[in-house]
């Protein structure tokens, strides 16, 4: 009796309905379900309807309650499985190249909002035309890794008499990282500190005859570090670039992290690209995008040690440490040292300090969270806890409003 | 193909959008909230400069969320709230 056809359509108008209810995702998901079950398994209307129902209620069921302590459980749940992560910081798995800080150190790292981290890594992709093409990235790579006139030297020296620092260069390593002697030439000359020559016994050889004011002895020693941090080419603070095999395209990993430079080298897929520095993120992205670095980060820190936590908690944590517009800690200079409590502070970290403190400013507490009604000994606002009872003092006895109307209290 | 740089074209960057203020009144009549409330987004941010927001607008954010699909979150931009020391 029913064509399939015709049942499609009606399910269609009976989701229609229930559309603006339930999430997009879940939406899609319970159509396309309902339409194979009509093919597959013959589903009625009747049926298919009661699912809708079903759907419904148990998306329903599923959302959070009203004054259900999330943040409490999402301290719980990432908490827990941290205390099992093991503390292996300098062991790295397998054939990886790189050291990268991974387990409790890391998550600290995040949830501190450290400036830096331990070990910044940046993820570049490339761009269509020259991922497959392993010279071209080999090219990139070279052009991104900053190299250091340290380590491209083979000798290095001052010659105090004669006021001369000599740089003898590698060639293996010049031909390596694609270094000319011109080019150490130029940034000699252009760091200001003296003439520069070649040797005329040997091209590789280079002499920079030190101007005045720096053949104080004191001083020396600082020069020898400046010429031989001389950056000759490269992106600064990246240290060291491997290149890596991901499916059928090469991908390059860098040591360091200086987002906004390396976006701007031709070849790069700058819509791609990341680096594990949030703070960085934060500056060059916006906060949205450190939100989503954050996530991201802790997901994988706690997915690579094999601990499974809903990603939930993740957001919620990632939407409390960017709730001001910027990246901030989780701990007593961040979220936890800006509630507006004096005693829900003081139970976190250096308590007779922020006692003292607020002691001096004269501060008040109207205890409007959990912590400092457990201490005094209330009921806490969670759960049915949060619900409280206002009195109307313009209606009398019989419920009959006394105000003028207009002016109705909630 | 590179192009130029475009911030609002990364990954990481969900859609940002400026609420027209006649709108902005009715979400926050929805919400039942004063804009404060809603998280902040700083001035300064640099996907505020590039979708031209000011101080005082609100940013309707359209994330990928993984268990909601596409979830709508709305920012509020204020001008340097917590000076980095």
């Amino acid at each position: 009796m029913n064509s399939p056809h015709n049942v499609e359509e009606e399910i269609d108008a009976l989701l229609e309905k229930i559309k603006s209810e339930i999430t997009p995702q879940l939406f899609e998901e319970v159509s396309k379900k309902l339409k194979e079950a009509v093919k597959k398994r013959r589903l009625r209307l009747d049926q298919a309807s009661k699912i809708v129902e079903e759907v419904v209620k148990n998306y329903y069921r599923s959302l959070v309650d009203p004054g259900e302590a999330v943040g409490t459980i999402t301290a719980q749940s990432i908490g827990e499985p941290s205390t099992q992560m093991t503390l292996r910081v300098f062991h790295y798995a397998g054939v990886r190249e790189y050291n990268v800080t991974l387990g409790l150190p890391r998550l600290i790292e995040i949830v501190d909002a450290r400036r830096q981290p331990e070990t910044p890594i940046m993820e570049i992709y490339l761009t269509d035309d020259v991922k497959h093409d392993l010279e071209k990235v080999k090219e990139i790579a070279r052009q991104i890794e900053s190299t250091y006139i340290e380590n491209i030297a083979e000798e290095f020296g001052i010659d105090y008499t004669e006021g001369v620092a000599i740089v003898k260069l590698d060639r293996e390593m010049l031909i390596d990282k694609g270094v000319t002697v011109e080019m150490v030439i130029e940034v000699l000359k252009e760091a200001g500190i003296g003439e520069v020559e070649i040797s005329s016994e040997d091209p590789y050889e280079i002499k920079v005859y030190l101007s005045e004011e720096y053949l104080d002895p004191v001083k020396i020693e600082k020069l020898r570090a400046k010429i031989l941090q001389t950056q000759v080419k490269g992106i600064r603070n990246i240290k060291k670039t491997i290149i890596q095999k991901r499916g059928n395209e090469y991908v390059i990993i860098a040591e360091g992290s200086n987002l906004e430079e390396v976006m701007k080298i031709p070849g790069v897929d700058w819509r791609k690209i990341y680096t594990n520095n949030i703070h960085e993120i934060e500056r060059v992205l916006g906060i949205e995008a450190a939100r989503a670095a954050i996530i991201r980060e802790i997901k994988n820190t706690l997915d690579d040690q094999g601990l499974d936590v809903d990603i939930r908690h993740i957001m919620l944590l990632a939407d409390m440490m960017t709730w001001t517009g910027h990246v901030r800690q989780v701990g007593r200079m961040g979220i936890a040292g800006e509630k507006p409590s004096v005693l829900a502070r003081a139970t976190f970290e250096t308590t007779v300090q922020k006692l003292v403190e607020s002691a001096i400013t004269g501060e008040e507490d109207t205890l409007p969270s959990i912590t400092e009604n457990i201490i005094i000994g209330q009921v806490i606002p969670v759960g049915t806890g949060l619900v409280r009872v206002y009195m109307n003092p313009s209606f009398n006895k019989k419920g009959e409003e006394n105000m003028p109307s207009g002016e109705k209290n909630e | 193909m590179n192009g130029k740089i475009n911030i609002l074209e990364h990954e990481l960057v969900p859609k940002h959008e400026v609420v027209p203020p006649e709108e902005a009144v009715d979400l926050l009549k929805k919400l039942g909230i004063e804009p404060w409330q809603l998280p902040w987004m700083s001035a300064d941010d640099p996907v505020v400069k590039a979708i031209g927001a000011k101080p005082g607008d609100i940013v309707r954010i359209i994330r990928k969320s993984p268990t909601a699909g596409v979830f709508v979150a709305y920012r509020y931009v204020v001008v340097e709230v917590t000076k980095k020391s």
